[in-house]
């Protein structure tokens, strides 16, 4: 079994939803997968994030103080909006889930492998 | 003895079996590669095994487990366990699909791949090319062929893209990209001329070679038999297409005694099995055109309203505006150039040279010469190989010199 991200991508200025009662399915499609996905014994964590606007960078500068910066790393439109972490046996079985959950949340979703666990 | 030759025939077989055996496709390349530089040492003195094929899996294997036992530590979970799986494996697959190379090929050609990564693997694994070919023969630098191939192999590895042929129920989804590979490499051998002329025609020779064994590991696959007959088609003109000097030779013009009767029987043969099984597909279909081509002993003998039938049935499968501006060539034949003309003057083709150059045939029909010359020149413009291009400047010259 390899544990996969999938991640969530909304691009910032932009309504992922045409309507309330779009978004309110939405939700409770995802409420669905997401309790297939633990019966199957696929699920490892799972959550939606706020708006990227409500994120703070903490980093090392140049001169070795910690300082702390308003907004996303990325200074891009798409930012991560929720994620799934799944296990699955192959590529094949999670872009089948990977299918699955971007018809269940109306969005973009990208397929990563995590590395290995370190050996004990 | 042509060991590059045993090479190309029988690297892709083996390291097709010692992937599954090992479950790595470094590992797999290395040994073979190892087992063939043994066979290189060995067998001018000692002459050719029995079964060379089989000899170097053999060896390979055993390499590879030498390798992985000398190198790997206790702490080496990766060596460990591909030598854990190696002893595990029957060197003979086993179930329903018993060739390795099929596995291969899916794996390759896997939609989390980007086409060019998956022809590039699929000519390095399964066609025993090296990567200087590859790189010389879709001119790309080495380096940068080297690093896309470095990265496919390990996101192969690292997403675990699975080593196995779909079920039923995938297969038309995931046949289509292997179908295209097969293809994309028939075609970047067979239409263009630039680069080294003889890198080119290998990749042709290799697209078929693949298509063969697709025909042969899917007989069922009325898709993969018709692929098969369009590439075979399509070779036996290869001869007849280019001049002594070099230039490009169009279809009505080529000397049809140059064709290749053999491929020809072949392919025609591959197109009567697709009709008569009445399940058609794009592949199909232009396998039956270049057939109804194959049967004209002259260019004016062309069964012109069958290739305009079948061109019909295809853009209802396909209907894509390439296929559009083929299907008027053929109405141009049947119905003349004007009808043609009125077909193809709304196609978002703009960027692909082919449909200037048909619209300019057209209007040269027409006795439009001015407009012939200017679309000529765009096709120009927009043509990759050089003898295309001086093909079209010759065509736009003997535009421009009867007009006025």
């Amino acid at each position: 079994m390899t544990q996969y991200l999938m991640s969530v991508w909304m691009v910032e200025g932009t309504e992922p939803y045409a309507s309330p009662e779009e978004m309110e399915q939405a939700f409770k499609d995802v409420e669905v997968f997401n309790d297939e996905l633990k019966a199957a014994g696929k699920w490892v964590f799972a959550g939606g994030l706020h708006p990227a606007s409500t994120a703070t960078v903490v980093k090392v500068a140049d001169g070795g103080d910690v300082i702390t910066t308003d907004g996303p790393f990325a200074e891009t439109k798409e930012q991560l909006g929720g994620f799934w972490v799944i296990q699955a046996a192959d590529l094949d079985e999670a872009l089948a889930l990977a299918a699955r959950a971007t018809v269940a949340c109306k969005a973009p979703v990208e397929v990563r492998p995590f590395q290995d666990e370190p050996a004990a | 003895m042509d060991i590059a030759a045993i090479f190309r025939a029988e690297s892709g077989r083996s390291v097709a079996t010692l992937v599954r055996l090992f479950g790595d496709i470094d590992i797999a390349e290395e040994a073979v590669q190892d087992a063939f530089a043994v066979a290189v040492e060995r067998w001018p003195a000692a002459g050719l095994p029995p079964n060379p094929g089989a000899w170097i899996t053999t060896t390979a294997r055993n390499r590879a487990i030498d390798r992985l036992r000398r190198e790997s530590s206790r702490h080496d979970r990766h060596a460990q366990a591909a030598l854990v799986r190696a002893d595990r494996e029957p060197v003979e697959p086993v179930g329903p699909v018993s060739d390795d190379r099929l596995r291969l090929i899916f794996t390759c050609c896997h939609p989390a791949l980007a086409p060019t990564v998956q022809i590039a693997l699929t000519l390095r694994l399964l066609g025993g090319l090296q990567t200087p070919e590859i790189a010389r023969a879709f001119l790309v630098p080495e380096a940068t062929m080297a690093a896309r191939i470095t990265r496919a192999k390990k996101k192969i590895a690292a997403a675990k893209i699975p080593y196995r042929v779909p079920g039923d129920a995938e297969l038309p989804d995931r046949l289509r990209p292997v179908l295209a590979v097969v293809y994309l490499i028939f075609n970047e051998g067979y239409s263009t001329t630039s680069g080294d002329g003889l890198v080119r025609a290998d990749l042709c020779a290799e697209a078929v070679r693949l298509a063969r064994l697709l025909a042969e590991l899917m007989p069922d696959e009325p898709e993969v038999l018709g692929l098969l007959a369009l590439l075979l088609l399509s070779e036996s003109r290869r001869a007849a297409r280019t001049a002594p000097d070099g230039s490009l030779v169009l279809l009505p013009d080529q000397d049809r005694t140059r064709w290749d009767g053999d491929l020809i029987a072949e392919g025609q043969a591959l197109v009567r099995a697709c009709l008569r099984r009445n399940r058609p597909g794009p592949y199909q279909i232009q396998a039956a055109v270049n057939a109804v081509h194959s049967d004209a002993p002259t260019a004016a003998d062309t069964d012109w309203g069958q290739i305009l039938a079948l061109y019909d049935q295809l853009l209802v499968l396909a209907p894509t505006p390439v296929v559009a501006l083929n299907r008027a060539v053929a109405l141009a034949e049947v119905k003349g150039p004007a009808a043609a003309l009125a077909e193809i003057e709304g196609l978002d083709l703009d960027g692909y040279h082919l449909f200037h150059s048909t619209r300019a045939d057209l209007l040269a029909r027409l006795g439009r010469h001015a407009e012939a010359a200017a679309a000529y020149h765009r096709a120009r413009s927009l043509a990759a190989n050089a003898a295309e291009r001086s093909f079209l400047d010759e065509r736009a010259a003997a535009a421009r010199a009867r007009t006025g």
